[in-house]
């Protein structure tokens, strides 16, 4: 399960919003512990995919190494990456899959017409031939309506 | 020479949870081949079916990726560190 305060959720949704029609990409950080994943922070990235913004999404090997020193620094910890399908279901594709890695939590926002839709997470089987869903529940929640 | 190799945390669960592991090897390529023969499981994730390393794999070699040294036939001394860093990409892909 990844739990993902509500406000967080809403910046992902946000990212994927303004960087419409390109996709958004960003890394997730927090803490992996017994009961789940608990995203804590965001760290936005710039989608490196000059060529192909439209229907794909890079990170580089520089912006990986500052989003693990970003999570350093907070004690936290790299827990996986979102990124946004414009005008596409928040599905993995073949092409997430290829170039997928395990363990991490890959968040999928769909934004259609400008406007974030649907919100998924998935995990790579350990064997890369699918991607299973990964229950995106939401924290904090009462905390900030209270 | 007495190498470490630095695993990143998504293939920590394939090196019985070691962020790095001391190999003996003469360059970057006998370091990583030393490592899948330890940990068999790794290999699907850092090589590709015809064994060449994965496109969104880089290694490097203390802070320099090898692509811009000798690739895999980077020569290794005692104490250097050999990290795997992961490139993340994906998206709809095709239109």
């Amino acid at each position: 399960m990844l739990l993902l305060p509500a406000n967080l959720e809403q910046e992902i949704r946000g990212h994927g919003a303004k960087d419409y029609p390109h996709e958004c990409c960003g890394a997730m950080l927090g803490v992996d512990g017994e009961t789940g994943r608990e995203v804590r922070a965001l760290f936005p990235l710039i989608n490196r995919r000059d060529d192909s913004p439209r229907n794909r999404f890079s990170i580089t090997p520089d912006d990986f190494r500052a989003a693990e020193r970003a999570a350093a620094e907070r004690g936290l910890e790299l827990l996986g990456w979102y990124h946004s399908h414009p005008d596409h279901p928040a599905r993995p594709s073949e092409f997430d899959r290829e170039h997928a890695w395990p363990w991490y939590s890959y968040v999928i926002v769909s934004v259609d017409a400008g406007t974030p839709r649907d919100l998924t997470s998935w995990l790579l089987e350990d064997d890369r031939t699918k991607f299973q869903p990964e229950v995106v529940s939401p924290v904090g929640v009462t905390s900030q309506n209270a | 020479m007495a190498v470490k190799v630095l695993i990143p945390t998504p293939l920590r669960q394939f090196t019985g949870r070691q962020s790095s592991i001391e190999c003996s090897a003469a360059t970057v390529g006998e370091a990583l081949g030393n490592l899948t023969t330890s940990f068999s499981e790794l290999r699907k994730h850092l090589y590709t079916d015809e064994g060449k390393i994965r496109s969104f794999v880089n290694v490097y070699l203390n802070d320099e990726d090898i692509r811009f040294l000798d690739k895999e036939n980077t020569r290794t001394k005692d104490g250097d560190v050999v990290s795997i860093v992961p490139s993340i990409a994906g998206g709809i892909g095709k239109r």
